[in-house]
């Protein structure tokens, strides 16, 4: 009797995953359908309207799809030089040693930091440098969000890609020891081909860290709803603008905030899922 | 000849190698360092005791302390009572339901319903928390008229739920099946095997995964901005709009009046969420199965 009650309260407390992710899915597609209707679907994504005039309201999602795009491929694009070092630091070079524990707990306080922290930092620190190299006019922009996201999913990376090289099987290395290649050569011939699948899959799941994140982001990029034209200009990415605009808006254009809350919802979603199944795929030869 | 050039330029590459993986992860700490650096100088001298302890001021008064060179008054006592009464709300539901539905999935692994709640915690776990507070905005905001501290832990819930079913289930997982055969054995019942025998000798890193959650969403923001709204005054009523320290945060940054309070709330913030970390990675290594 009792193994049935806690077997019910098991099954019980599982439904509460499906509940709520479906129910994330169901209520952002009803709340968003106002936005969709009114400006159909293609023309939303497709739009770079973003006119908030009572009467002549027009919005589009293109701006801030354009700039989550931007903002996440240029902070993977400066993470892999970082992260790939780190990761064969910890798990090839210094494999067990105990300078590796401390380059990894490191990178894991690097991860702790919350993002309104980066932001501040970003903000107060690095921008004036940013402005004082002339890498941007107003010192916030995209490329200021970029750098600052990648030093935050640096430590995903790196930590993820470790794993994988570890796993790699010691026979295979010293078999090329034994025939006199190098530890370049074993890392270049060896470790990267049969870790590169998991390794691979670390970096999707960093691009899913980094589409997400919104406080960083929402302070550093300078908050425009244009189309950003170069990269150090200032724009908007998805969650900025919801982040930024959500808490005064109303009718059509909360259901369009919710519309673009949408939309990366399924981008992430369809991210992640990716990442874990190439990962699973990784972990499993 | 020819060999040995070829044989100097191979170890050449690989002391290249050698140095710049070392130089370049070298230059990872910095940002640690720098981050730390300027939360902790600059920090420093507000943290104290009547800014732990006293409210949040209104901009007017913050104004005319600026005014007459005194030190803007006041401290973060708001955000600190919000963050834990949000907090506390969000732990005492999601830690059994997280701890159940954890060992619900390693029980059932490889069944059809296990698989796709599995897959649904991954897709949970990576939902930007800007949509948590979307959605805890249309599902408890809205319905109850108002901005609340409930919100926020309902909010908060939503983002610790599938980190505590994952260290739960990777625990589970990992332990010998021969402890619940030993416990059936001996012929406990199965609930009491799976609570008294499975959940002691996994405690260690549940309870580090718990921790490890908490330091997650302690430092949330965006899914707080859409619920709990934040507050000047210390409030102890869920029912009402509620601070929390990374919220604060967020007001001061855009207060140019309150600016100065900014980095004894970041130093307060960083300083516990790091803490938790260190000290969870301590008691993972100290249990570790």
């Amino acid at each position: 009797m009792q193994d049935k009650l806690f077997k019910a309260l098991l099954i019980l407390s599982a439904i509460v995953i499906p509940v709520i992710g479906g129910g994330i899915i169901y209520s952002l597609t009803m709340d968003a359908s106002g936005a969709f209707e009114h400006f159909g679907f293609w023309n939303f994504v497709f739009s770079d309207d973003w006119v908030t005039t009572a009467g002549r309201e027009s919005y589009g999602a293109l701006p801030f799809i354009t700039g989550t795009m931007l903002t996440t491929l240029l902070a993977l694009l400066i993470c892999i030089p970082f992260s790939l070092p780190v990761a064969l630091f910890t798990g090839e070079y210094f494999r067990g040693k105990k300078i590796a524990t401390v380059l990894a707990t490191v990178t894991d306080l690097l991860a702790g930091i919350p993002s309104i922290i980066y932001g501040l930092w970003g903000f107060y620190a690095l921008r004036p440098i940013f402005m004082y190299l002339n890498l941007s006019p107003q010192g916030s922009g995209i490329l200021t969000a970029a750098f600052v996201l990648a030093i935050m999913i640096v430590p995903y990376a790196a930590s993820l890609s470790s794993e994988f090289i570890k796993m790699v099987p010691s026979d295979l290395k010293e078999g090329a020891y034994g025939l006199g290649a190098t530890r370049a050569e074993v890392i270049r011939r060896i470790v990267f081909p049969t870790a590169g699948s998991g390794i691979f899959s670390a970096y999707i799941l960093a691009i899913g860290r980094a589409l997400g994140e919104t406080m960083t982001v929402t302070m550093l990029i300078g908050n425009t709803n244009q189309m950003p034209e170069t990269l150090r200009t200032t724009g908007n990415t998805m969650a900025s603008i919801i982040a930024n605009q959500f808490g005064e808006a109303d009718g059509l254009k909360l259901s369009s905030l919710i519309a673009i809350g949408l939309l990366l919802f399924l981008i992430t979603a369809i991210i992640n899922m990716i990442g874990k199944i190439l990962i699973r795929r990784a972990q499993h030869v | 000849m020819k060999q040995d050039t070829n044989l100097k330029a191979r170890i050449f590459k690989n002391n290249m190698l050698y140095i710049v993986v070392c130089v370049l992860s070298a230059l990872t700490a910095i940002p640690l360092l720098a981050i730390l650096g300027e939360v902790l100088i600059k920090g420093w001298e507000q943290l104290g005791w009547s800014f732990l302890t006293e409210a949040t001021p209104n901009a007017y008064k913050a104004m005319m302390a600026m005014q007459n060179g005194e030190p803007v008054p006041g401290g973060i006592a708001n955000g600190i009572v919000g963050t834990f009464l949000m907090l506390l709300l969000a732990s005492v539901i999601a830690i059994p339901v997280g701890i159940l539905c954890g060992i619900c999935l390693s029980e059932y692994r490889g069944n059809w319903f296990a698989t796709i709640v599995s897959y649904l915690t991954d897709l949970l776990q990576g939902t930007p928390s800007i949509i948590i507070g979307i959605i805890t905005y249309i599902w408890v905001v809205v319905p109850m008229k108002g901005y609340s501290g409930f919100a926020g832990s309902v909010a908060l819930f939503i983002m610790m739920l599938p980190l505590i079913i994952r260290s739960t289930e990777e625990t589970m997982k990992i332990l010998p099946d021969t402890l619940k055969e030993a416990g059936l054995a001996l012929g406990g019942s199965y609930w009491r095997v799976m609570l008294q025998v499975m959940l002691p000798a996994s405690f260690g890193s549940i309870f580090t995964g718990i921790l490890l959650a908490i330091s997650r969403v302690v430092g949330e923001t965006a899914p707080l901005m859409f619920t709990a709204l934040g507050g000047a005054a210390i409030s102890w009523n869920m029912d009402r709009p509620m601070s929390a320290v990374p919220l604060l945060i967020w007001e001061f940054f855009n207060d140019p009046n309150l600016q100065s309070l900014i980095w004894g709330a970041s130093l307060f913030l960083l300083t516990f969420v790091l803490c938790l970390n260190l000290l969870a990675k301590r008691i993972a290594k100290k249990w570790k199965i």
